[in-house]
């Protein structure tokens, strides 16, 4: 039992799980102007209660991601590594039981990945790979040695390590390490990742707050969301978040937001989750956490994204590809391996920049550089 | 009482803590101690007299109903407030300490600097610390990481009387605390208590209020119901403020 899981055992009370299923708009209408939300406020937000306010919430939003991001949106783009995974999960492309080609990428291979990418104007690269033995953190060093030369930000998504592995990383050049906990709920966490590489949900809990006490200056947590009901799951992410915020004060928290919209095989999605839903959960993030910075990917479609970044959204994936070797082999499609997931928006970076340069944003592709720290 | 203040592991049930200092004399500082239903009674070591006890403020107190927290009051650096604890300890008080480095005699501005310094020496040393400090939340996570116990950031300057002017300040440390917050100094009237405690403070501390009033008994008693009630209006969850209607054009048009 760790305290962020004795803290998010305390969600499950019986007076925060009746705030969670409030009906009353008026109870709720009374929690949108606070300046500091408590997280029992954040349950009345995510309550169906909200559900007729979310023009306020997102008025409220608005004002908040305005004054602490202004008018910026972060862009960046994932690398993937490998799609070789040992993973289960019913959801994921990846997983072992999937018929695709599988590719791991050598050192060279992931360079001209890296290049091919950095032409597209791409500088902050997210290193992307399965669960998988093969997928070791000794090579992930290698490729971020590499990359570093090229990008002026290198992250990482990948399984969850030890402390010491998060400090080889930032020595490598790591700076941001994203793991999604999937869902909150560990029952259907539990259900999901059996017999799976994945299948230790307190290990993976937990992990962030290693690459935190590592070092790590950017923790991104998320749900994907799809899993489990999203009001609770959304509860329990911001409360994630906050935990994070206040022991790995050092580091800038964001959350992602991957949402399941196709998926392989005979997996149904057991709570899909609309887009008016997505949207609530993102302005009440917003309510919640006014500095956290809020990930949307290119799982969703471009007018929706846009739409997203006046009411919290600070970051997007531009120009993805979510297979390894997507970048460099663009027309030969047969030498690249088998996509993650599908891409909903397909508008290169150049062409994202000038879209949201045309609704009044300030598209920003470098906003840090390891070279003022070494 | 499911509702217990905690601090390194010891619970309470008063979320008020009081000083003994400028008080008219024993006697009366011990009937305001009473009606202030503190658990927690601090106590400067510069005028305690180790040697005679029963020479002193200490003696007016019982020490089994009490913690008595010592203070470091008037070491002017973080040596001279190691060494004040350490002599506490020694004369058989509890190893608890409330750090006081106030090198400035006129402010009596707490020194951040040598403070963290101190805090780190007495952890080490075993002692449970409780920090006065500056209200300055990149502060309050290097004392959390050292090793106190509660973060005990001023209000106003000692004895000014003047209610919760780093209110801003104390909102960023209360909301990043992975320990207790005591709101310290410059409670002039029981409202600043309830306002501290309003604001999510886990407790509020004070001294030259109710020593000086014109009758110290009924003003702690005060204070005592104010931080109640403040702490009881923390946890109903009170109604945000508002503006009234937006004007602006709607956001959500694109998920009707």
């Amino acid at each position: 039992m760790t305290p962020l899981f004795e803290q998010l055992q305390m969600l499950e009370s019986a007076s925060t799980s009746s705030l969670l299923q409030n009906t009353s708009p008026a109870a709720v209408s009374a929690v949108i102007g606070k300046t500091r939300l408590q997280i029992d406020d954040l349950a009345l937000l995510l309550s169906p209660g909200s559900d007729e306010l979310l023009e306020e919430m997102a008025q409220r939003a608005n004002g908040i991601t305005q004054a602490r991001f202004g008018n910026a949106v972060s862009l960046y783009a994932p690398l993937y590594i490998s799609n070789k995974c040992s993973g289960t999960c019913p959801y994921c492309g990846f997983k072992r039981t999937e018929k695709i080609k599988r590719k791991t990428l050598s050192l060279e291979e992931v360079i001209s990945e890296g290049d091919a990418l950095s032409r597209s104007g791409i500088q902050h690269v997210l290193l992307v790979t399965g669960d998988c033995p093969g997928n070791g953190v000794d090579f992930l060093c290698d490729a971020a040695r590499q990359l570093k030369k090229t990008f002026p930000s290198v992250t990482v998504e990948i399984p969850p390590l030890e402390q010491s592995e998060y400090a080889q990383l930032i020595e490598a050049g790591v700076d941001g390490v994203t793991l999604y906990q999937e869902t909150y709920n560990k029952e259907v966490y539990d259900f999901l990742h059996k017999g799976s590489p994945k299948d230790n949900y307190m290990y993976r809990l937990d992990a962030l707050s290693r690459a935190g006490a590592a070092g790590i200056r950017k923790l991104n947590v998320g749900v994907l969301w799809g899993l489990s009901d999203w009001r609770g799951d959304a509860l329990k992410l911001a409360l994630h978040a906050r935990f994070l915020e206040k022991t790995c004060w050092r580091s800038q928290v964001l959350i992602g937001m991957p949402r399941l919209h196709k998926v392989p095989g005979d997996f149904t999605i057991p709570h899909p989750v609309c887009n008016r839903d997505f949207a609530h959960i993102v302005m009440a993030m917003r309510l919640f956490l006014h500095d956290a910075g809020i990930v949307v990917s290119t799982r969703e479609r471009p007018e929706f994204r846009d739409n997203l970044l006046a009411i919290g959204a600070t970051q997007f994936s531009a120009g993805s590809k979510t297979e390894p070797g997507g970048y460099s082999v663009q027309e030969d499609t047969s030498s690249a391996g088998g996509a993650q997931f599908e891409i909903d928006d397909h508008r290169s970076p150049k062409t994202v920049e000038q879209d949201l340069s045309k609704l009044g944003y300030d598209p920003v592709f470098k906003d840090w550089d390891r070279g003022f720290i070494s | 009482m499911t509702d217990q203040l905690v601090i390194a592991g010891r619970s309470f049930s008063s979320r008020l803590l009081v000083g003994t200092g400028k008080f008219s004399s024993a006697q009366v500082m011990k009937e305001a101690v009473e009606a202030s239903g503190a658990e927690i009674v601090t106590v400067a070591l510069r005028r305690v007299d180790l040697d005679a006890p029963s020479d002193n403020m200490l003696a007016a107190l019982d020490m089994d109903k009490y913690l008595i927290l010592a203070n470091t009051s008037g070491a002017r650096d973080a040596k001279e407030a190691v060494r004040l604890a350490k002599i506490a300890r020694d004369g058989g008080l509890p190893p608890w300490v409330k750090i006081e480095v106030t090198p400035d005699p006129r402010t009596l501005l707490p020194d951040p600097i040598e403070t963290l310094k101190a805090a780190e020496e007495l952890v080490k040393d075993g002692f449970t610390v409780l920090p006065y400090m500056p209200a300055d939340p990149i502060l309050a996570k290097h004392l959390e990481e050292v090793g106190c116990a509660t973060l005990m950031p001023l209000g106003a300057m000692i004895g000014s009387g003047m209610g919760i002017r780093t209110r801003d300040a104390i909102e960023i440390i209360i909301d990043n605390a992975t320990v207790p917050v005591v709101v310290d100094a410059g409670l002039g009237l029981p409202s600043h208590a309830a306002e501290a405690m309003e604001m999510g403070a886990d407790a509020v501390l004070a001294n030259t209020a109710l020593a000086i009033a014109q009758n110290p008994r009924q003003i702690s008693e005060a204070f005592k119901l104010a931080t109640i009630a403040g702490r009881m209006g923390y946890l109903a969850g009170p109604a945000g403020s508002s503006k009234g209607a937006n004007a602006s054009s709607p956001l959500t048009g694109f998920i009707r």
